[in-house]
């Protein structure tokens, strides 16, 4: 079996051409291991957040080879691509992104929707693991009625309910004070961390980095180096 | 999906309430515009549709419409009897008249002078009082209107008498008829009686009514008719269509009604539009996410059109619904009756609706398709 969950060769991103050209990534090399928490740091305008959007298969590297839990993600397009998408990973925003008009079960409940199940299974499913989240109580509460700490952790309902193999998150602390933060990035790492599933993280947020198994660190478009919790390499 | 697209659409109270008034109103003022406009095209053609027992209508060959005549001959009528598959053919005047009521109050009036032995033209439909009266001398018959004006507040009975032109005339039958094109009272009496209640001139006859045959086709009859006489006879119903085509060709009424059905199109389309398309951009960030998830772009593209076909479904049944409730509300008006709601203009007007709600969300149906679901990472 694969122990990686994805896996980056040469993987390079430009926006625009000719002399508007920007090259964003430049030639990365990264292995995300299943059953870990890998975070990628660096500075503002770094490329990580590019990074992690080729990854998750929103946006496709120029150049390179990208396998995501086996599958040449730069090789497939469209309904594909979205399908993929949809089965296998899990979205964390930085600013939550929940939508205001749905309860705080129903939000969660959003990727079950999407693949068609039945609404109430999926609201009764979605209160279940808001219950696990500590957000039992709250499970009908609209967005506009949780605290920062509270969304986020709707989000990471979201993310998980249909048991995805990579969860990719961006900045999921930056919204939120530094407690609130150090809650949720325990229990993201309590609850989303699993030998069959790797997490993903963007952070520029130094407070969490001991959450992490592995830090990618990047500078202008290249992986610099990696630390493990074993040591740099 | 249906489900979330429910909750974004209703979610923002305020412009889900802006994009249904929005809807409504343009529903109202064209359906509401369009069926006044009907019905006051229909009015041009009452006095041809009140005539139920007669349906050629034979005239001066020059003839555009029907409120200007260039009157008959008799000779000319016995000439249209003459002609092979007529079964009877019989005089009709219609001209004006001034009549004065007790009070001393006086409008002008339409006089429909009515073959003296078979009162063919008479509306079928009598509110009181019986036809074969008229055959009394000095004797009328009145429209509702007419009878509301001269006896306002006053119970409808017979035997009450008017000035007509210096002639003491009786009341012996209320009939009701369609509503003329200028709204003024019908007056109905016998032929040789319109004649001299107007006063001779050399000619008076405007119409003659004349009916086919069994088993005579109208058209064909109509053409040996204008062959034989050099007269234009035509179908009660295709002069109707020429009455009324006459007004849409040779007055501004249809451009005044469809400036006003335009601006509720133009109007409803760029209020819906912009209330959609600002819907649609403050949710961008929540379709951005929805993509991510991995959501089809097909799949948002049924949400964003099942949100503008309930507004549009919602705003058109308030629009249809105030268009009607006017009518209903206005039905025993005598100066409004005519004036209807039609299915005709309730299809065409929720066709607009579809078109409008489908502009409205076009451009929003492009914005989300275009947009890249990397945004939502874009802090």
């Amino acid at each position: 079996m694969n122990s990686h969950a994805v896996v980056c060769k040469q993987i390079s991103k430009s926006f625009g051409s000719g002399e508007d050209e920007v090259k964003v990534l430049r030639g990365i090399d990264l292995e995300v291991p299943l059953g870990e928490m890998t975070f990628l740091v660096g500075p503002s305008g770094c490329g990580k957040t590019t990074l992690l959007s080729v990854i998750a298969g929103l946006l496709n590297p120029s150049q390179g080879d990208l396998h995501v839990l086996g599958t040449p993600l730069h090789a497939i397009k469209g309904a594909k691509a979205v399908e993929f998408r949809r089965i296998n990973l899990g979205f964390v925003f930085q600013q939550f992104n929940l939508l205001p008009s749905l309860t705080a079960a129903e939000n969660a409940a959003v990727p079950l929707l999407a693949a068609n199940w039945n609404r109430k299974k999926a609201v009764e499913k979605a209160k279940t693991l808001l219950d696990d989240l500590g957000l039992g109580s709250r499970a009908n509460a609209y967005p506009n009625q949780l605290s920062g700490g509270q969304q986020q952790r709707v989000a990471f309902a979201r993310a998980l309910i249909h048991d995805p193999k990579l969860i990719v998150c961006d900045e999921p602390t930056s919204a939120l004070d530094e407690h609130t933060g150090h809650h949720v990035m325990e229990l993201l790492r309590k609850i989303a961390v699993r030998p069959e599933r790797a997490v993903l993280v963007v952070t520029h947020d130094n407070r969490i980095f001991n959450f992490a198994d592995r830090i990618a660190h990047m500078n202008d478009g290249h992986v610099t180096h990696i630390e493990t919790n074993g040591g740099s390499h | 999906m249906k489900f979330i697209a429910w909750q974004m659409l209703t979610g923002d109270k305020a412009k889900y309430l802006g994009l249904i008034f929005a809807i409504a109103f343009s529903t109202f003022l064209m359906s509401h515009q369009v069926s006044i406009f009907c019905g006051l095209m229909n009015r041009t053609a009452s006095q041809i549709d009140d005539v139920a027992d007669a349906n050629i209508w034979v005239m001066d060959a020059k003839t555009q419409y029907l409120d200007e005549v260039k009157a008959l001959t008799d000779q000319d009528l016995y000439r249209i009897r003459g002609v092979q598959g007529v079964d009877w053919a019989v005089p009709l005047f219609k001209g004006t008249s001034r009549a004065k009521g007790p009070d001393g109050k006086f409008r002008g009036v339409i006089l429909m002078g009515l073959d003296d032995s078979t009162l063919v033209g008479i509306p079928r439909r009598i509110v009181l009082g019986k036809i074969e009266d008229l055959r009394e001398p000095e004797t009328i018959a009145v429209d509702q209107v007419g009878y509301k004006f001269f006896f306002p507040d006053q119970p409808v009975t017979l035997g009450r008498t008017l000035d007509l032109n210096d002639h003491t005339v009786k009341i012996v039958a209320v009939v009701d008829s369609n509503a003329p094109f200028v709204n003024l009272p019908v007056f109905y009496t016998k032929y040789s009686q319109a004649i001299s209640f107007v006063g001779r001139e050399r000619n008076q006859m405007s119409f003659v009514l004349a009916k086919a045959t069994q088993g005579t086709s109208e058209s064909e009859l109509n053409q040996r008719i204008a062959k034989t006489t050099g007269l234009k006879a035509l179908t009660g119903n295709e002069f109707g269509w020429e009455t009324i085509w006459y007004y849409i060709q040779n007055t501004g009424i249809p451009i005044n009604f469809g400036i006003t059905v335009v601006i509720a199109l133009v109007v409803g389309t760029v209020v819906a539009g912009q209330t959609f398309y600002l819907f649609t951009i403050e949710n961008l960030k929540q379709f951005g996410a929805l993509k991510a998830i991995g959501v089809s772009d097909l799949r948002i593209v049924g949400m964003i059109l099942m949100q503008a076909l309930i507004v549009g479904a919602i705003g058109y049944g308030i629009g249809i619904s105030m268009t009607a409730a006017f009518f209903e509300a206005t039905k025993n008006n005598l100066d409004l009756r005519g004036f209807q709601l039609l299915p005709q203009v309730m299809t065409g007007t929720a066709a607009a609706v579809f078109m409008i709600v489908f502009l409205a969300s076009a451009v929003s149906v492009r914005r989300v398709i275009v947009l890249e679901p990397a945004v939502v990472f874009r802090g």
